[in-house]
């Protein structure tokens, strides 16, 4: 029993590190992205800073949702499933 | 006018107390409803009390309580900034409210095109409702905005504004749209209209909560650190952590006010997005014109 409660809390938190490390990689390189070419942009043509700056801001936050949604998953993992498959283990033995 | 001008005074005294008093209820709640803890903890919004429901037991929390006083502060802010407007006056109360409306004016027109005039007011409103609930967390209140059932009620408000807009351009014509390039992509496009709100109340959401996760964590992880560094000190100054003073409140600076006030305006920025790309603005006209011809032509028989 102990063991089993164990390995479940554990593939949880090694779960949601793993979720949050490879779920920040695309928005990382995307972010990246719309801001270097925003600089470029800026470089340019320096009178347009407003524009680009709050179309940036925005792009990056869209960008920005699939790293939330692993962000949101990882906070599941970590508060969220432990104690419900500890009590689904603990129905499925009859405790 | 001495007797006018002190009714004046009175009045722009309740309504600061009406901006500051919600707060104050809020801080005491907190406190006379916090159970002890030890240490450091993260947990989501408390309880305060339960509703008996027909289906579902209606639980009153935190977030629920802190978000009406929320609503309850800015409705002090509006008044406050209203009271005593008059043409030709230029207090600087009046400038600073008329500089708000101006701004939020120029920034719908500019983003929603000249047939959405009706829709700084709502704007406005989740602008300052999301970035209030965000700024809470500095008072050391529960944000409203970390958790995702207040955020999920604002976006499923914009997804029904999203839909009647749509809507606009004739309900064949909508249902038509559901099977755009062709018809096999129908889930697909029933889940991307869905995934709208979703997507957004998990972006705003996230962000708040991400941010006051990390502070905990930090302030924790700064608790050991004082105890392994300066633990060598005597008596009570050994014991205190003085690591977490001041270096968590820089941190705090990104997390609770940078971004709170930035979730707030790409949350307004999105909802003006959706709705204005959702109008079918050259259909809707033509089902106008339509229905004038149709009535004009009935006009003319019964002539």
């Amino acid at each position: 029993m102990e063991l089993a409660i164990g390995i479940i809390l554990g593939c949880c938190a090694l779960g949601a590190g793993i979720c949050m490390g490879i779920g920040a990689i695309g928005p990382g390189i995307g972010e990246g992205n719309a801001v270097s070419k925003a600089c470029e942009a800026i470089g340019r043509q320096p009178e347009s800073k407003g524009a680009v700056t709050s179309t940036m801001i925005m792009g990056c936050a869209i960008s920005e949702t699939t790293g939330i949604y692993a962000l949101v998953i990882a906070i599941l993992l970590i508060f969220v499933a432990p104690i419900t498959m500890v009590n689904a283990l603990k129905n499925a033995i009859g405790l | 006018m001495n007797n006018k001008t002190r009714r004046f005074v009175a009045v722009d005294v309740l309504l600061i107390l009406l901006m500051v008093l919600p707060l104050v209820a809020g801080m005491v709640l907190k406190i006379l409803f916090t159970p002890p803890s030890e240490g450091i903890s993260i947990t989501g919004a408390q309880v305060y009390f339960t509703i008996p429901m027909p289906l579902q037991n209606l639980p009153i929390s935190e977030a629920q309580v802190n978000s009406a006083l929320v609503v309850l502060t800015i409705l002090g802010i509006c008044l406050y900034l209203t009271h005593g407007v008059r043409a030709g006056v230029t207090t600087r109360r009046q400038q600073l409210a008329e500089w708000i409306v101006e701004k939020l004016d120029g920034m719908v027109k500019e983003s929603m095109g000249d047939y959405f005039t009706a829709f700084p007011p709502f704007i406005a409103a989740i602008l300052a409702l999301s970035a209030l609930s965000s700024l809470l967390s500095l008072l050391g209140l529960f944000a409203p905005t970390s958790d995702v059932n207040i955020v999920a009620g604002w976006a499923v408000l914009v997804f029904i504004l999203i839909t009647y807009y749509k809507l606009k351009g004739g309900f064949l014509n909508y249902a038509k749209s559901f099977t755009e390039p062709i018809a096999v992509m129908l889930p697909l496009n029933i889940l991307g209209e869905v995934a709208t709100p979703v997507s957004m109340a998990f972006r705003h959401y996230g962000n708040v909560l991400s941010g006051s996760v990390i502070a905990v964590l930090i302030a924790s992880a700064l608790a050991g650190l004082s105890n392994l560094v300066l633990g060598w000190l005597p008596g009570v100054l050994g014991d205190f952590p003085l690591l977490r003073i001041g270096i968590p409140a820089v941190l705090s600076m990104y997390f609770d006010i940078f971004s709170g006030c930035m979730q707030a305006y790409i949350f307004a920025m999105l909802t003006m997005l959706n709705i204005s790309g959702a109008f079918p603005r050259d259909l809707f006209e033509e089902r106008k014109r339509r229905k004038m011809e149709k009535k004009a032509q009935k006009a003319a028989q019964e002539v």
